[in-house]
């Protein structure tokens, strides 16, 4: 078993280390991971009913509400 | 619903279409490239060749930054669904989860697992371990767009599913009507299939570059054959699928349908206009009315497109808006009171369970049930009516243009492996051109069917029961315009990334060898 993990390791570490536009790439998934989950998701996109409301039961009336009102 | 910011509703479409159609630049050259890439590595594994090595491992790379610029872009239409499409999103919630989240699981097993041994494992794993691999990327990736147009389709035709007035939810009650629906299985392939199209473009307006600059003939040539006869076949059951989505369209979505065909009445033997040019009629009292300046037409192909009979009625607009007794099309504005009752039986549902007298519940329950397929409707009880019809210009445009591209690179497909099987290719620069230049034209194609799918069936989030003005948040405007833009940088940034890189990798060419990514 700690061969095979020590392969699947070397596998990934030689796989990194050969990569040439790959290198930018991941910095390029780094960062739009970072803007996307760290900055839009956070302070541009809480989940309008669960920030607003705490339980299911809540935010079932309140959509209930919103489309019969 | 008397009160409706419509900045909100047209600044939160905005901000989904802008994603979605940059979400769209990526995916399809991901799910045709994966695919190509499968075949040639197969004609290495076959042939022995290590030149079909070298090809394989050059459009591998290509495939490598369209996927990692690519890669995530979709989540932001997820993160809107939660904030500006939250009643949508709530209501919705139990028929997506199941197809997003086998979505997600598919896309991280397959792709995330074997994407990996396609990149690192040349001379590491076995040869037939290897082209596994990236076969199950291709088919993984693949089947991930397969859960996504599930969803979507079911958005255009609701089906296998019951509401649940308690919860507010539509929860499924069949897997199997939503995953095989007839408007499911007809967008996944026609959806897919357009992907190889663009894909197998984009190979051989590269390759044609090559050839204009006399560099990498042998590789070029190649990769151009491969690319030439997927393409054809793709193109070719493209327009077949195409054939299958416009008849679901015309059962299914007949508003959409009319809209399509610039048909405002409705008749027998309807022609198909094949091209035509649109203006405002000036004398009618309804706004949206369009009039043909100038049209080429086909007798009766129409009816035949729609129903596989030429003499066959196609509704119009006025028929849908208007009602048809003889062919038993309800007006809207019966459909409106329907949907009111729907409205207002749901509301009464709701609080004689608050109160506890069951009888006046199951009777109000009766009444919302029967009027349910109106739902969406009922918010319009007090509106114009011409608000239901979608953008008349915008469909019928973006379709035809739509179709004589994808004529433009059937036609292309085959003069291209004709001179190639010929061997007279790279002396015919002219075409080498047009190659080259129909790249982006196939971006443009596969964009304009969206338009055609999702401008079609405005005001519809999902057809006939929730319309945008009852799916949006109840959010600031300015935080939506504030969004749209920052998405707007966001994406182009990526987009110019990855023009940039491709460019410069596509410069650098796959000689002496491909780099491992």
């Amino acid at each position: 078993m700690r061969i095979i993990l020590k392969n699947i390791f070397r596998f990934y570490y030689e796989g990194f280390r050969s990569m040439t536009v790959g290198r930018r790439l991941w910095l390029i998934i780094i960062l739009k991971l970072i803007v996307m989950f760290l900055i839009l998701k956070i302070f541009f996109f809480p989940d309008f009913l669960r920030t607003k409301f705490k339980t299911d039961r809540d935010r079932s009336n309140y959509v209930i509400e919103q489309l019969t009102k | 619903m008397e009160h409706i910011d419509f900045s909100l509703v047209d600044w939160s479409r905005a901000q989904f279409a802008l994603t979605a159609m940059y979400h769209w630049l990526f995916v399809p050259l991901t799910l045709g490239l994966s695919f190509i890439i499968a075949f040639m590595e197969t004609l290495y594994y076959r042939t022995g060749n290590p030149e079909w090595k070298r090809i394989t491992k050059f459009w591998m790379t290509l495939f490598g930054i369209n996927f990692a610029i690519g890669v995530a872009t979709g989540i932001i239409l997820e993160f809107e669904f939660g904030t500006n499409w939250s009643n949508y999103s709530w209501f919705v919630g139990d028929i997506f989860g199941a197809p997003l989240a086998i979505e997600g699981i598919m896309a991280f097993f397959l792709e995330s697992t074997f994407i990996a041994v396609m990149f690192f494992g040349w001379n590491k794993v076995s040869k037939k371990f290897h082209l596994t691999s990236t076969w199950l990327v291709a088919i993984g990736s693949n089947l991930s767009a397969l859960w996504i147009l599930v969803a979507n389709a079911w958005m255009q035709f609701p089906t296998g599913m019951k509401f649940n007035p308690d919860t507010a939810r539509n929860e499924m009650v069949n897997f199997w009507d939503v995953l095989f629906s007839p408007v499911a299985i007809n967008k996944f392939l026609h959806t897919v299939l357009s992907a190889y199209v663009l894909a197998s473009i984009f190979v051989i307006g590269v390759s044609a570059w090559y050839l204009l600059k006399n560099r990498e003939q042998l590789f070029a040539k190649k990769s151009i054959k491969v690319a030439a006869i997927f393409g054809l076949a793709a193109s070719f059951l493209t327009m077949v699928s195409g054939d299958g989505s416009a008849r679901n369209m015309a059962k299914y979505q007949p508003m959409k349908f009319a809209a399509m065909e610039n048909l405002y009445n409705g008749q027998q033997n309807a022609p198909l206009a094949v091209m035509g040019f649109l203006q405002k009629n000036k004398y009618e009292t309804d706004p949206k009315k369009q009039d043909f300046v100038f049209k080429i037409e086909i007798p009766n192909m129409l009816s035949y497109m729609a129903f596989l009979n030429p003499n066959a009625y196609v509704p119009g607009v006025f028929d849908l808006v208007k009602g048809n007794k003889e062919h038993h099309i309800l007006s809207y504005k019966e459909r409106t009171e329907n949907g009111k009752i729907a409205i207002t039986s749901l509301a009464a549902y709701k609080n004689a369970r608050k109160s506890g007298n069951d009888s006046l519940a199951k009777a109000s329950l009766t009444r919302f049930e029967e009027n349910y397929p109106n739902f969406g409707y009922g918010y319009y009880a007090n509106r114009d009516i011409n608000e239901l019809i979608p953008s008349v210009p915008t469909t019928f445009y973006s379709f035809r243009i739509m179709v004589f591209l994808g004529l433009h690179f059937m036609a292309l497909f085959l003069v291209i492996l004709i001179l190639t099987n010929k061997d007279k290719i790279e002396r015919k620069r002219f075409i080498l051109y047009t190659a080259l230049w129909t790249i982006p034209l196939a971006y443009i194609a596969s964009e304009l069917g969206w338009v055609v799918a999702e401008v079609g069936r405005q005001p519809w989030v999902i057809q006939d029961i929730l319309p945008t003005i009852a799916a949006v948040s109840q959010i600031k405007p300015a935080s939506v315009q504030i969004t749209f833009w920052l998405f707007f940088i966001l994406f182009t940034g990526l987009l110019i990334a990855e023009i940039k890189i491709m460019i410069s990798q596509i410069k650098k060419g796959p000689a002496p060898e491909s780099p491992e990514i």
